[in-house]
This record gives C-alpha cells, structure tokens and sequence, in this order.
C-alpha cells in the first residue's frame, strides 16, 4: 500500500495551494483527482483577485503559494481596483485566459518536489482504530495510507442544478458523486448548511457585435500579482462593457413565476453581493440598467463569460432576454445559464487548523466551507496544507494567522467563529484592521511567518530577505533624516511653525510633498531604489494611523491567546442563558477572542465563560 | 502586561456621597498619581495629597489616595484609588483630568474584574461573587440602555447609529466595490451627513450640562467678603444649620455644601470661605496661599451661578474680590441693607446690574432673592431646542470621542482613512447602542445598492 504523509483530494483551487503548501512544507503530499486535466481548471468566471480578493491571492504569494505565479503567467487584462484611492485600499485583478492558467497550474504542479498528481476519485476515508485520519480508498478499489487528508471537493454533496422548471441532479458536470464520501461524513454527523450559486450562459464571442459596447482597458503596464513577478509577458487585451435594457427587464419580470428562486424550487441561500439578474430587476425596480461585464475567457478562446447576469430563467426566456441587450441580438449560446443549489459543512464545526473538531487529522478547505471564490479557496487551501503537513509530522503547533496580521486570519475566524448564511466572500470590509492588511505590504507582513513555519522555499526566502534589507537601511535613512519647520521653510517646504523636527520618513505620509523634493533636500535619499522608495511612502501615509490602533491590536491579541479548552460542557455554566449556550454550543470557539465575537456573546456571558475556563486550570501565571 | 492601557472609573455610586472613590489600574496609574500630587506617594498607605490639575493648577481636591502596586493589587497592576469628597463636581474635575492623560481611558463594565482574571488575582470564591456582580453590572448597563435613558434619548441615539452606519456603509461600498455601477459621488454625500451628524453632537454635548445638573444639582457658590453674612444666608435658605455662624470672620474655612429644594430644582448651595483681601493680595486671584478661599475661588469658577453677597455696612467701600467675579453667572446681592438702605442703589448703580436687597438677620428680601435664583435656574434650564438631555459621564465620553473622529475624518486626505475614522465614530456610538457588525454594513451595502457581478 502507497504511503502519504498528507492525501489533498480535490485538484480546484484549494486543492492545488493545499498539495503544494503541504509539499513545500516537506511533507510527501499526494494530490488525487478525477482527471489531471482538470487542474487549476476555472469553473466559473474567468478572473482573479479583486478587493479583499487580490489581498488575498498576495497573501498567498507572500507564503510562496502557487495563485499569484500562475495568474502572472496567464493573465490578459491587469487592473488595479481603486487605482484613485489608497494602497491600502488597491486590490489587484486580472482576467485570465483559462487555458493558460490551467496550463500554468499543471505546469507549477508537475514538477513540484515532495508532490504526486494521482488521478482518480475518492471513494471514502480510512478511520483508524484511534479515530484519526489512517488513509482514503479510491472508487478503483485503491487504498492509501496517510498521515492527513485535505478535502477540497467543492460542491460535490447534493449538488441540484436548477435552470426553470428543470432540475438537474450534479457532482460537476461529467464526474461520478463519492457516495462513500458523503454516507462517511453523514455518519459523522458533520452539520451540513445549504446555499445557492448561479452562473451565466457563455456566448460564443465571435457572435457579439463589439462596436456597439463600452471598451475597457487594463493598466499599462500592468502590475503583477507574485511579489516574484518582474513583468507581465501574456499579450494584453480589453475588455467590454454592456448594459441590459428595459425591455430586458420586462421580459423578465414577464417570467418571473418560471424563475426556481421566484417559484420557490430553490431554498438554499443566494449570495447577497452576486444577486441573479432576476433579483435586480426585482429590488431595484427604478434602476435604467444594469451592467454586464464581457469577459474573455481566453486568448484564442471564442466564449464570453458575460457577468452581470446569472440566472436560472427556462432556456426560451433566456434566449429573448440576450436578444434584448446591445451587442448581443445575434449572440449564440454555447452554454445556458443555470442555477445551483449544495450542502456545504459548517465551518464552525472547525478548528483555526481547519481541521474538522470531529475527524482528527481530516481537513476542509474551499467551497465545502460555505465561500465561494478562488481566492477564498486558494487561501484556506494554503493553511490547511500547511497544518495538515505539521500535523502528519508530529508538530503539535498550529500555523495560524490572526485578524490583525492577513486577510487569511479573517477569512478563517469569520468561519469558524460565525459560520456563513450565504456563499462566504472577502470584503476589506471584514477586516478591522483594514490599513494594516494591504496588498503591497503582504511580504512584509508574512513571509517571515512563512519561512519560520517552513512553507517558504528558498528563491522566495533569498528575494525577500534582499528587500527587508532594503527596506530597513531605506526606512532607517528617511527617520534618521530630521529638520526644524524653519529648516524646512527655508528648503520650500512649509509646515507648522512648532519647532517640532520632522523626519524624511514623516513628511513622506503628507499628500503635498513628494520624493524629488525631499531628495533635494536630503540628497542621500537618492540612493534609495523606486521600488523601496515607494514601498517607503506607501508606509508613511498610514503609520500615524497604525500606531493609533496598535493598544486596539494588542487588546484583541490578550484575547486570543486566552485558549478555550476543548469540550466545555456549556451547560454546566450555569449563567449563561440559553441562547448564549446555543450560539457558544454551535461554534465552540477556541479562544475567548473568538468566543467573543460571536453575535450575540455578552461581555457577562464572556466574563462567565473566563471563569469556567479559570475553574478548570485553577492558577495561571501572569 | 505593560502594554494595557490605564482605565478608570468610578468604584463608589454616582451622585451624592460622602466619599467617592475613584479607582484608576494600569502601567501609567503612577503617573497621572505623580502628574497630580506633584510627589510620590507611598505605596499601601492612606496618604492625604492635594489633587491639583498642573495644566490649569486648579485644586480638585484634598483627598486620600492609596497606591497598590503591581503585582500585589485587586487587578495585579499599578492601582491608585483616590478617595474624594463626594461631590459630583470634584469627582467630575478628576474624570475630566484622567480623561487628557495619554493612555487612559473610562473602563468598560467589568473590565477591573477581567484584568484581575487575567493577572491570577482571583481565587474561586472571590471569583464567583464578583462574577454575579458583573452579571448584574451588566444587565444594569443594558437595561440602562434600554429603559433607564429613557424613549426619547435612545432614539435619538438610534438615529444617530442609524445615520452614521449608513454612512460608513456607503463609504465601505465605495471602497468594496469600485466596478459596480454605483451612483455617482457616493462618498461624497457622506460629507454633509458627517458634518450634520458633528453639529448634533456638539448641540447634545454643549447642552450646559442640564442633564448631569438635573441628576446631581445645579451649583450655586455664594461668595463674598468675610462677615458678608454667607453663612447665615445658607442657613437661612436652608432653615436648618449647616455652617457654623459667628460674628468673627473667617469661620468658614472649608465649603460647606447645603443640598436643597428650589423651585423644584435640585441646588447644590455652597457655603465658602469668605475672600479676604489681605489673603488674596497684589496678584490677585493668582497668587492666594489660603486653601479655603482657594476653593472658594475654585468652587465660584465651577459654580453654575454665583450668588455674590455684598456687606451694605462696608460701602462705599466695595469688595473688589468679590466684585470680580460679577459675570453673566453671577446673581448679586446685598446684606445688611436695614442698616444701609442705600447700598443697593449704589451697588445696581456700580455695578450696572440688578442687585437684590437683603437683610439675612431680619430675614427681608430673602423671598426675592429666592424668585431671583429660580428665575436664574431656569433661564440655565431652558432648553435652547427641544430634545432629550445628556445624562452620563460614560455618554459623556464615548460621544466625545465619536465626535473628535468624525471631526478627523472629514479632513482626511484618502477614502480609506475616512473610513478609518467613521469606523472609529461607529464604534465610539456603539458603546452607548449596541456594537454595529460587519453584517449590518454589508446588509446597508446591499439594500442600498445593486451590486453583483
């Protein structure tokens, strides 16, 4: 029998930073999945990154994951969201022509040391008679012995597809369910939720009558997403922009007892942030129109994936209603649009390991966890890997980042802690600690965490260690370098008259003064690179405001490290209500930080629970 | 832990006692101690030091303080409890003081007992006790939410909570979503609900004080010339003896407070050291030594009206001490005017205000002297615009502080850092409301706009 440390089943977005996290950590990783051909594949729009989305996938790169290299490699427009406002608030995107970004993944993951590409589907997992994760059976009859295994199968249980009164039972397309999969986590009772995704018809691109849409550049040049990435090397093109009509919206309210969200055939959740064109033009009832992005799946791909309108109306109403719409009279449709229902586990039925509470040495990842999105997968994915393959090698520390260090931690701490209601998506909204998460300081915030833990091969460790040099000697030459106001006045440079001396580094964060300027009047500055230069600058503007929030950060930090044991018999606690109980009960929260986020946790109820806790270990030491 | 910041509260009841004690905990607990007593002070030991603000070098008080240090305190870290006189306005002036102290800030319910968890500091029993108390302070705190403010305040809250999360919610879906089709200038139109939102607030908080004066009394200093007749004029508005009356002058040398009914507002009636010119000298009010007619001068610049008592005997010869003080919260008067029947003509003439003759000894004009301050009270009361009044020191701060970053996020430079600071408004707001989530944004950002690629 073939021997893993860590088995990642499921070759999607989780699934490849999974294998290649665990890999990269040294473990001997298999990654086991119905086709090899599918890897990396982009089953639904072709794009990547976005706001809190493009923070994700530099986080992934800050950690020497593999999204941000392959989307370098197959990206045909760059566009940096927000380009108006501040880095904090940047968010990289890139649409991406699929076939090279599914080449550019298998291509990353064929020659990946410490990493075997198994094909095949997995039938059930192996419980040992310790009640851990002791290896998975494949539905050809193969078994595998390993340490962990990293579940990233996406919407594989109880996938219904809806498109009008059709209802069309689904794994994937084309792929047989893992029953044995499924009956194994129902027997282990793993509380399941339901949600609701829909996806657009793809049009045939050479159909669409261009002339008549709004053309979208990307940046020139365009910015990378790997801080590995020099330069963008794919031909560049736009995209187009359309907009539905009136009449589309007539024909749709025409028909709107036909659509399955309207009919009530659908129960899952939609997502409130990607409402089904039905539900715009219900809601915003007074709105003109609605946009609809053209994307390109590819280079010499000839489908459009138009996103704006996902639904699930009957095929004949679809038909009429893109006939409504500028540019697509004429278009041909290779796919239509349909509507997808699937169970998905709760997450807070995880740890911050994203290892399952129930199966020791059983992690999930991805869509299973109720998110929707690469990135989202992509990132949950490199955390499970990693901790599955310090898990398979006996480390009893868990890799975790918290809420004040990346979009990662508060990806995951909304999970565990808050569960989700609806197809979970990053916003810069979630994190409290917005201006200190930025795309652009991601390597500085992370990849010394990387390299401490082991995910951090050594190309990335050798880059990154020559930029914090430069960085340090940059930063400590821009604070070293003080004048008086007068000084400064004397130079052109007017500020308040308070005798108060100010650094390079100080003046860098005003918006009116700018590098030249302070390099003539400290010519040593001139010796500082563009790139660190501007890295420099980036951290002025926000410093004054990172160091106000710093007793925030510590404050919430204390919390976090006051662990909750696990197994707290919530019911013995006899103050709490039993709401708290119900809510404490569901999440079972690791830390009382996380305990206390949970809505509707009262500071009594907190203050109880530190008691309880305190009970059980009678002295700490402070 | 050297990194918590300093809290304070409170640990006696609110209102009036006769010794509030004030307890402040953390790493700089010593040096706002050190800030005002100008000394150091010996650790478990009752020490009597003189509280004096060394900004404004104002005496807060003559008080107790004990100093517990870390790790042997009730929370484990540096602890000082000051043990004040307790009198809302003396325990006001020292909240205020710790309130401008770097590092400190107003402790939230509870927050003493979790640092004492946190240090080790509880055994069980102590544990369990102090947990019910929290249990109760909270609910407390949440019924005070609730009910206690009241209808009218709580909605006005609300409505503030409301506005200022549709704000930041737009501000977040400007920021969140920039390829959607939102309608233009969204952040713009914060703009003017944040300005709005900043006159309301400075409206609530500048309103006099009339709802902490409701709750604690409204001060009313008497001043005067030594053997003016204060104390017997307390005595008499008060019917009963709480000074000591005697001819020699000088008697009251501390502040005698006299708690009263007038005109059915609660009145403070502070009975202080006469201002003797000899004492105050050359400088002026500046440069005195006597510590009763320093908190004369003090209890006068706190006083929400002054009642100066001006002696008929000694004019034409006018107190100019006392006559100082004559400003739009003042209230005069003149004693004595049996013997002097022309004073107070002299003295409206002098003075070019109303001037309310009095004889404290044949109890005349005193019924005047009452309309006169009942007048004054509600002339204080009035409400310049309807609407609910403010009635915590704890509100008090958290509006305070809402107010200040709406202030700083209106002059912004980037989307983001306003945002920075609304969020820090929303959270300042949400002490008093009610946390505002995540999900309340976001449910804001997608009812308010169609967004969805």
């Amino acid at each position: 029998m073939q021997d893993f440390d860590v088995i990642v089943v499921g070759g999607g977005h989780a699934g490849c930073e999974a294998a290649a996290a665990a890999a990269r950590m040294g473990a001997k990783t298999a990654l086991l999945t119905h086709k090899l051909e599918t890897i990396g594949v982009m089953s639904c729009n072709p794009a990547i990154g976005g706001l809190g989305k493009g923070h994700l996938v530099r986080e992934i790169d800050a950690l020497d994951g593999v999204m941000g290299r392959a989307i370098d490699r197959a990206g045909i427009q760059f566009r940096m969201l927000n380009a108006t406002k501040g880095p904090a608030v940047r968010g990289p995107r890139a649409q991406a022509d699929r076939k090279l970004y599914r080449e550019a993944m298998q291509d990353i993951l064929n020659n990946y040391p410490n990493l075997t590409l198994l094909a095949g589907a997995a039938d059930d997992l192996i419980i040992g008679t310790d009640g851990r994760i002791a290896g998975l059976r494949t539905m050809a009859g193969t078994e595998y012995k390993c340490r962990a295994v990293v579940l990233t199968t996406g919407t594989f249980l109880r996938g219904l597809i809806h498109r009008g009164d059709e209802r069309i039972p689904a794994g994937r397309v084309g792929e047989a369910p893992a029953v044995g999969l499924a009956q194994t986590l129902e027997r282990l009772e793993f509380p399941l939720g339901r949600l609701k995704t829909g996806t657009p018809a793809r049009i045939k691109a050479s159909t669409i009558d261009w002339s008549v849409c709004e053309e979208q550049p990307g940046d020139n040049p365009p910015v990378p997403f790997s801080f590995l990435t020099d330069k963008i090397r794919v031909p560049q093109i736009s995209c187009h922009i359309t907009y539905t009509t009136e009449k589309t919206h007539e024909i749709i309210r025409a028909n709107l007892h036909r659509a399955p969200m309207y009919s009530g055939a659908i129960k899952g959740t939609g997502p409130r942030y990607c409402p089904s064109i039905e539900d715009k033009v219900v809601r915003f009832a007074d709105k003109e129109r609605h946009q609809i992005f053209l994307e390109p799946e590819g280079l010499d791909d000839d489908t459009v994936y138009p996103n704006g309108i996902s639904n699930a109306l009957p095929i004949e109403v679809q038909a009429e209603m893109l006939k409504s719409i500028p540019g697509l009279e004429r278009a041909e449709v290779k796919e239509w649009a349909y509507a997808i229902e699937y169970d998905f586990c709760d997450p807070r039925d995880l740890r911050a390991t994203l290892e399952s509470k129930r199966l020791p040495g059983l992690y999930l990842a991805g869509q299973i966890n109720g998110t929707t999105g690469y990135e989202e997968a992509g990132a949950q994915g490199l955390m499970a890997g990693i901790n599955a393959a310090r898990a398979a090698g006996a480390s009893d520390q868990p890799f975790v980042l918290d809420r004040a260090e990346a979009y990662i931690g508060v990806l995951i701490d909304d999970l565990i802690t808050r569960g989700t209601g609806e197809p979970y998506r990053m916003f810069t909204s979630r994190a409290e600690y917005r201006l200190r998460l930025r795309a652009d300081n991601a390597d500085q915030r992370l990849t010394d965490r990387g390299i401490a833990t082991g995910c951090v091969t050594v190309s990335r460790e050798t880059a990154w260690t020559e930029k914090k040099e430069l960085l340090a000697a940059a930063r400590m030459m821009a604070v070293g370098a003080e004048m008086t106001p007068n000084a400064l006045a004397e130079q052109g440079v007017h500020i308040v008259m308070d005798g108060v001396r100010r650094s390079a580094f100080d003046l860098l964060g005003r918006p009116d003064i700018d590098w030249e300027t302070l390099c003539r009047i400290w010519p040593q500055l001139g010796t500082i690179g563009p790139a660190i230069a501007e890295q420099l600058a980036i951290d002025a503007v926000y410093a004054g405001y990172i160091d106000r929030s710093e007793m925030d950060v510590q404050a919430f930090r204390r919390d976090e490290a006051l662990l909750l044991p696990d197994g707290i018999d919530y019911d013995s606690i006899g103050s709490l209500s039993n709401e708290v109980k119900a809510k404490l009960k569901a999440a079972r929260p690791e830390t009382l930080g996380a305990a206390s986020r949970i809505p509707g946790v009262t500071p009594a109820a907190i203050v109880a629970l530190l008691r309880h806790v305190k009970k059980r270990e009678p002295r700490r030491v402070a | 832990m050297a990194t918590h910041e300093t809290i304070y509260a409170l640990a006696s009841a609110p209102g009036r006692s006769g010794v509030a004690v004030l307890r402040v905990s953390g790493p700089a607990a010593r040096d706002s101690l050190r800030l005002l007593t100008g000394r150091d002070v010996v650790a478990r030991a009752a020490t009597l030091c003189r509280l004096r603000d060394p900004a404004s070098r104002e005496t807060i008080d003559e008080a107790l303080v004990l100093l517990f240090t870390a790790p042997a305190s009730y929370t484990g870290e540096d602890v000082v409890e000051y043990h004040l006189h307790g009198s809302a306005a003396v325990v006001r002036s020292l909240l205020t003081f710790l309130s401008r102290q770097g590092g400190h800030r107003l402790a939230e319910p509870g927050e003493f007992t979790r640092r004492a968890f946190e240090h080790g500091k509880m055994d069980l029993t102590e544990a369990e006790a102090v947990a019910d108390l929290i249990d109760a302070e909270t609910e407390a705190q949440k019924a005070q939410a609730l009910e206690q403010l009241g209808g009218a305040l709580s909605a006005l809250y609300d409505g503030w909570r409301h506005d200022l999360t549709r704000a930041l919610a737009h501000l977040e879906a400007d920021i969140d979503f920039p390829d959607e089709d939102l309608p233009d200038g969204v952040a713009g139109q914060v703009r003017p609900v944040l300005a709005t939102l900043i006159a309301a607030l400075d409206d609530h908080l500048s309103d006099n004080r009339r709802g902490e004066r409701l709750r604690d009394g409204i001060q009313v200093a008497v001043i005067g010339a030594p053997n003016a007749g204060k104390s017997s004029l307390v005595n008499a508005l008060t019917r009963r003896d709480v000074a000591i009356v005697s001819a020699q002058a000088g008697t009251t040398r501390d502040v005698i407070e006299a708690h009263l009914n007038i005109g059915g507002y609660p009145v403070i009636l502070a009975d202080t050291a006469g201002l003797r010119p000899d004492q105050i000298g050359s400088e002026g009010h500046e440069g005195i030594e006597s510590e009763g007619i320093r908190r004369a001068l003090k209890r006068a610049a706190d006083a929400d009206i002054r009642l100066l008592l001006f002696d008929a005997t000694t004019l034409p010869a006018i107190d100019p001490h006392t006559m100082a003080l004559a400003d739009d919260r003042a209230l005069v008067a003149v004693n004595k005017g049996d013997i002097n029947p022309d004073a107070a003509a002299a003295l409206r003439a002098h003075l070019m205000t109303e001037v309310i003759n009095i004889s404290v000894s044949r109890e005349t004009g005193l019924g005047d002297l009452t309309a006169a301050l009942v007048a004054r009270i509600e002339k204080l009361m009035e409400r310049r615009r309807p609407g609910p009044s403010l009635t915590r020191e704890r509100h008090r701060a958290a509006l305070t502080e809402c107010r200040a970053a709406l202030d700083r996020a209106l002059a912004a430079p980037l989307p983001e850092l306003m945002a920075e600071d609304v969020r820090l408004a929303v959270r300042a707001l949400g002490r008093i409301t009610g946390r505002v989530d995540v999900e309340d944004l976001l449910d804001v950002i997608f009812r308010d706009f169609c967004i969805g690629k």
